[in-house]
């Protein structure tokens, strides 16, 4: 069980990194990317959220949506299916969170508000979110492991946009021909360290 | 050029000047997970046309009567709907292609470049150029998706389309398919050298 939950968050944290393997999060990833503070915030908003929508969402598909998932308010229910509403419902469910998670952090912990603030709207439409989501229906999870997924899948997006924020520092001293500065650079960059990552492939869980 | 001149200028300009992916940053992640295969490409671009257009048509109809303080949540809703019209129809017609396109579709919801144009165009403009202008940023799209789909199955598979293109001589001469390019980091150095192309040949140099 333990053993389990460990190998999951670790393909979900390295081997299949859900910036680096699947793509999603690029444009906040781009966009954010030029200092290692603002990188570093970033990252830990999403953390954050990915592991409270995650298991959100998995709630509500598995009791609302699914096949059969209304049995729990009467029998009659068990032939209805509502899972193609699952887009519209997710991202609803995560522009609720989001505002919410604001609040309460404006109102409990005004320090961590600050530093995150102006991140925290930017995520609703970060596809990291939503995409995690739908892979989460996709691999049929189950609670625990939906929560596991949601924080791992955060911790690596949060590792890869700093490492990509350093590498970026690092970038402005060096001699990068005219017409491959900036986007195009960013993207080699991106594909080195996507290689980087494979490496990980290898470990076998 | 002078086919691109006769264009109105709503879809001219996306398509080369203004490309919503190489200069404006929208709709990178779609642009690079779905581009293994030109024909998934291309299933995805049409799905983009679509959702885009139909998104700046509908809002823009709606723009008088929104108050702004809602505007996101509406314009997230739109989208939302159209998307899920999409999913269906692919599911129902083409049930292979959408198990390979998997969460992707759903995920033009958060794709930039519909939420982008929604925002800076279709809130300010009637609704035929808004058409215009969402046929046109999908055609920008199509353009760059479609380029690195083909460039990835050829070097990649030497394929296209699923046809041999690479022919078998070369195979026996020692040509090796580039494994590379199959796997995600191709996606990411192809279109960064195409980026490179692009600003080289309109002479502008990158920030």
């Amino acid at each position: 069980m333990m053993a389990e939950h460990l190998g999951l968050a670790i393909s979900s944290i390295f081997i299949n990194n859900i910036l680096l393997a699947y793509f999603l999060g690029m444009c906040t990833f781009l966009a954010c990317s030029k200092k290692i503070e603002t990188a570093m915030g970033l990252g830990v908003a999403v953390i954050f959220v990915l592991g409270i929508v995650t298991p959100a969402n998995w709630v509500v598909y598995n009791y609302l949506l699914k096949k059969g998932a209304l049995v729990w308010i009467s029998p009659n229910f068990a032939e209805l299916d509502l899972s193609f509403l699952n887009l519209i419902t997710f991202i609803a469910i995560i522009a609720a969170m989001v505002q919410l998670l604001e609040m309460i952090l404006d109102k409990f912990f005004p320090a961590l508000y600050t530093a995150l603030g102006v991140f925290l709207p930017l995520i609703t439409v970060n596809c990291a979110i939503l995409g995690c989501s739908l892979f989460m229906v996709e691999r049929s999870y189950t609670f625990i492991e939906s929560v596991n997924f949601g924080i791992s899948s955060g911790i690596g997006w949060a590792l890869a946009i700093v490492a990509l924020a350093s590498i970026r520092t690092k970038l402005r001293y060096s001699h990068v021909p005219e017409g491959l500065r900036g986007l195009g650079i960013t993207f080699i960059v991106t594909g080195l360290m996507a290689i980087g990552f494979m490496g990980f492939a290898g470990i076998n869980l | 050029m002078g086919l691109l001149k006769s264009l109105p200028k709503e879809i001219s300009d996306p398509l080369v000047e203004n490309n919503p992916i190489a200069t404006q940053v929208l709709g990178i992640c779609s642009a690079l997970a779905v581009t293994v295969m030109l024909k998934q490409a291309i299933v995805m671009s049409l799905a983009v046309i679509f959702v885009t257009a139909g998104s700046n048509v509908i809002l823009s109809f709606m723009r008088k009567g929104l108050p702004s303080r809602i505007r996101i949540i509406v314009e997230m809703c739109v989208i939302a709907s159209l998307v899920i019209l999409v999913d269906q129809v692919l599911r129902a017609y083409l049930f292979e292609l959408s198990k390979q396109l998997s969460v992707f579709v759903g995920l033009i919801i958060t794709n930039c470049i519909v939420l982008g144009r929604a925002e800076a165009y279709a809130l300010g403009n009637p609704p035929l150029p808004s058409l215009l202008d969402g046929i046109g940023n999908g055609l920008g799209y199509t353009l760059v998706l479609c380029i690195v789909a083909a460039l990835r199955e050829i070097l990649g598979s030497g394929k296209l389309l699923g046809m041999e293109v690479i022919p078998q001589a070369a195979y026996a001469m020692g040509y090796e398919n580039m494994g590379l390019m199959v796997l995600p980091p191709g996606a990411f150095i192809l279109l960064g050298l195409y980026i490179w192309a692009v600003n080289s040949l309109r002479g502008k140099p990158g920030e």
